[in-house]
């Protein structure tokens, strides 16, 4: 039997077409990688109105078939037969913005050229039609000499039409039309004039009216107004992801106790028990429950962008992000870190420039992710006193909010080196197309939430879930023999490496403990508050946090206490972020040089802070 | 036509112009071609839009039909004709 016909979705960025695939699959659509490349694969079922299936493939965004990233050449190797892993495609489906048809058409004559069967979906027809501009389809498809619907993707308008259209082409064999020598180097200046020609017999009249888009940038992109505006957006995004997502974390986590605990009743006492609710439902509940504030932070992303305010903001940040070496695209990515590098350093796909990408991937990890926020509560809880400097200002918030700018501060300063040494090249420039301000669909929202949870879910399922079980026999093996004064703790592996590395970290003002806990933190950095607790044979887990703060109290200086803090502001103490700089890197070069430098950072400014705070007497 | 040229740096913002010409050799290969993908062409309508701070932040143009953001430095390779109304 024949597979099914493929269909590849194609267009300019900003021409709707990842709601056209929404709509075209609905919910029944995979989310993978391509081989060897860090470009995602979105791909899905749909049925042709004769009920015939039809694999449907969402490419890319891109401005020709001249790639200046890997996303770009993605789509450039599909629709030329050349993608590894990928057949080449039984038609196109080429998505143009109906209100900008003099840019998106010359891409669509380079894809006609191709020789491919093509339909041209004339997307987002409505916006066009909202700001005064009235269309002809079907002198649009006399002159491209392909078949034209008018479609409105968020509205699901259009779809039945594109579908039947898609029936008459999509029929396997039509690869026969493809030419030996595709017109992939026209000129493009040619190209354009040709778009343009084209798009003004296409147009039946235009009126000048007053576009939403431009009134509203005139305070989005305000130098005063524009900036406050951003500031505002940042505040309620920070308070939503730290104060609404700390509940279902919560019950995340106690979810994962009950289970633990059901496990350890109907089990008798054994290592393997222990594998199961020390190592894997421990390990693996310690990043669940950062879900929910993870798909807070993505909703606003996932809105952010959606609507087209995400390019005003990075448009409003470049100034800052220049004076380091960076564009304003990597305000996107490093925004995104602040709830979590892993989907930070996934979001940097979108810068072209290999060195400005590199660079803002080396310094996500600065950015003070929400794991680090219950280390930093329970320290700043126990050592820091709670009194006032300041009417309404108390200090251990201040020395909360010290951390957070330590940790952007501190990625400039990492950047500007950098982008002078290790990744020393011109930079890239900014130039980005600012879309129309849009409404977001509520099901283009949900469908990008949930492949969002799908692999971050999957990611904790099988990488961290092993790395977990590694640590855990680490801590586990070998056993204490019967009888014995010393602690498992002690007689471990862990044990063992942390009594030989002790040495190194006495100078920064660490102990013995502290060192301890630091190894299975490796994992994650959350995994050492957890990990205290063990060591000094407190159930931390319980509510007994007050008793633990009481611990170390008597048990660390202050000096030792904030040298912690400093530790922790740069320490790449996440496995999940090690993982996927190499994935995204493709190599452990990068990974490697990533982990030595933080850690060099660390132990610096944690030894900087013992030493200065030891003077002064604290 | 203008006497001297002037480049979209320096238009006044929503003063409307065309794209009299672009100096190509000031730009790198890349920018050169992403300008071009853009729709930056001679004889395409062109007009200010915003610009970011008084600091040499980006500006933001209308092009044909579209806004696209640039920095200065390219902003100065485009020579425009502002249109006399």
């Amino acid at each position: 039997m024949n597979p099914a016909p493929l269909v590849a979705l194609v267009g300019n960025p900003n021409a709707g077409k990842s709601a056209l695939f929404n709509a075209l699959t609905g919910a029944r659509q995979k989310v993978g990688n391509y081989p060897g490349v860090t470009v995602e694969r979105h791909a899905g079922r749909m049925a042709l109105p004769d009920g015939r299936p039809v694999e449907l493939l969402d490419l890319p965004g891109t401005y020709s078939l001249e790639p200046s990233s890997p996303d770009e050449r993605v789509t450039r190797d599909v629709v030329t037969g050349t993608q590894a892993g990928e057949r080449l495609p039984d038609a196109i489906v080429v998505v143009v913005d109906a209100s900008n048809l003099d840019n998106h058409l010359r891409f669509t004559l380079q894809l006609i050229a191709l020789g491919l069967p093509v339909v041209v979906a004339l997307n987002m027809i409505d916006l066009a039609e909202r700001d005064g501009l009235k269309l002809d389809p079907e002198a649009l498809a006399r002159e491209l000499g392909v078949p034209v619907i008018p479609t409105v993707a968020v509205r699901k308008r259009g779809i039945d039409e594109l579908k039947e259209a898609l029936a008459d082409l999509a029929t396997p064999g039509a690869t026969a039309l493809r030419p030996s020598d595709p017109v992939l180097h026209a000129d493009i200046a040619t190209l354009q004039r040709r778009a343009r020609q084209i798009a003004m017999a296409a147009t039946i009249s235009e009126t000048p009216v007053r576009r939403w888009t431009h009134m509203l940038d005139s305070v989005a992109l305000h130098p005063v107004f524009g900036v406050l505006l951003l500031f505002v957006v940042l505040f309620v995004m920070f308070q939503a992801v730290f104060f609404a997502g700390a509940a279902p974390a919560d019950a995340i986590a106690s979810g994962f106790d009950w289970l633990a605990g059901l496990v350890k009743q109907v089990m008798p006492e054994s290592i393997l028990r222990s594998l199961i609710t020390d190592g894997a439902i421990a390990g693996v509940g310690a990043v669940i429950k950062f879900l929910p504030q993870i798909l807070i932070m993505f909703f606003f992303i996932l809105v952010l962008e959606a609507s087209g305010y995400m390019v005003r903001a990075a448009f409003l940040m470049d100034r800052i992000m220049a004076s380091v070496g960076l564009s304003g695209r990597a305000f996107i990515p490093l925004l995104s870190s602040f709830a979590c590098a892993v989907p930070g350093i996934m979001s940097t796909r979108t810068i072209e420039d290999e060195k400005d990408r590199l660079t803002t991937i080396l310094i996500a990890p600065l950015m003070t992710c929400s794991a680090r926020l219950p280390v930093y509560t329970l320290v700043i809880g126990a050592m820091i006193p709670n009194v006032r400097v300041l009417p309404f200002v108390g200090l251990q918030g201040l020395v909360m909010l010290g951390l957070y700018i330590m940790g952007v501060a501190g990625a400039f300063v990492v950047a500007l080196v950098l982008r002078r040494t290790v990744t020393k090249g011109a930079s890239s420039g900014f130039m980005m197309e600012m879309p129309k301000y849009q409404l977001p669909s509520v099901r283009d929202l949900a469908i990008g939430l949930w492949s969002r949870a799908e692999i971050f879910l999957k990611r904790a399922g099988t990488t961290i879930a092993f790395t977990t079980i590694v640590l855990w026999a680490m801590l586990s093996f070998p056993q204490v023999p019967k009888g014995s004064p010393v602690s498992q703790v002690n007689y471990s592996v862990a044990g063992r490496i942390a009594n030989a590395i002790e040495p190194a970290f006495r100078p920064i003002g660490f102990n013995r403990d502290i060192v301890l806990a630091l190894i299975p933190a490796m994992a994650a950095r959350e995994v050492s508050v957890a990990a205290l607790g063990t060591v000094y044979a407190i159930d931390s887990s319980s509510d007994d946090e007050s008793k633990m703060a009481q611990t170390l109290q008597k048990r660390w200086s202050l000096a030792t206490a904030l040298a912690f803090l400093m530790w922790f502001v740069f320490a790449p103490q996440c496995i999940s972020t090690i993982a996927v700089t190499r994935r995204e890197t493709n190599g452990w070069k990068w990974p490697a040089f990533m982990v030595s430098y933080l850690f060099g950072l660390a132990y610096v400014a944690a030894g900087l802070t013992y030493w200065l705070a030891t003077l002064a007497g604290l | 036509m203008a006497t001297t040229p002037l480049s979209l740096e320096q238009l006044p913002q929503r003063q409307r112009a065309t794209v009299a010409g672009i100096a190509w050799d000031r730009l790198t290969a890349p920018e050169g071609r992403r300008l071009r993908e853009l729709g930056f062409d001679e004889g395409v309508g062109i007009e200010v839009l915003h610009r970011a701070r008084i600091g040499g932040g980006p500006i933001a143009c209308r092009i044909g039909r579209m806004t696209v953001a640039l920095r200065r430095r390219v902003a100065g390779a485009i020579h425009v004709d502002p249109l006399t109304s």
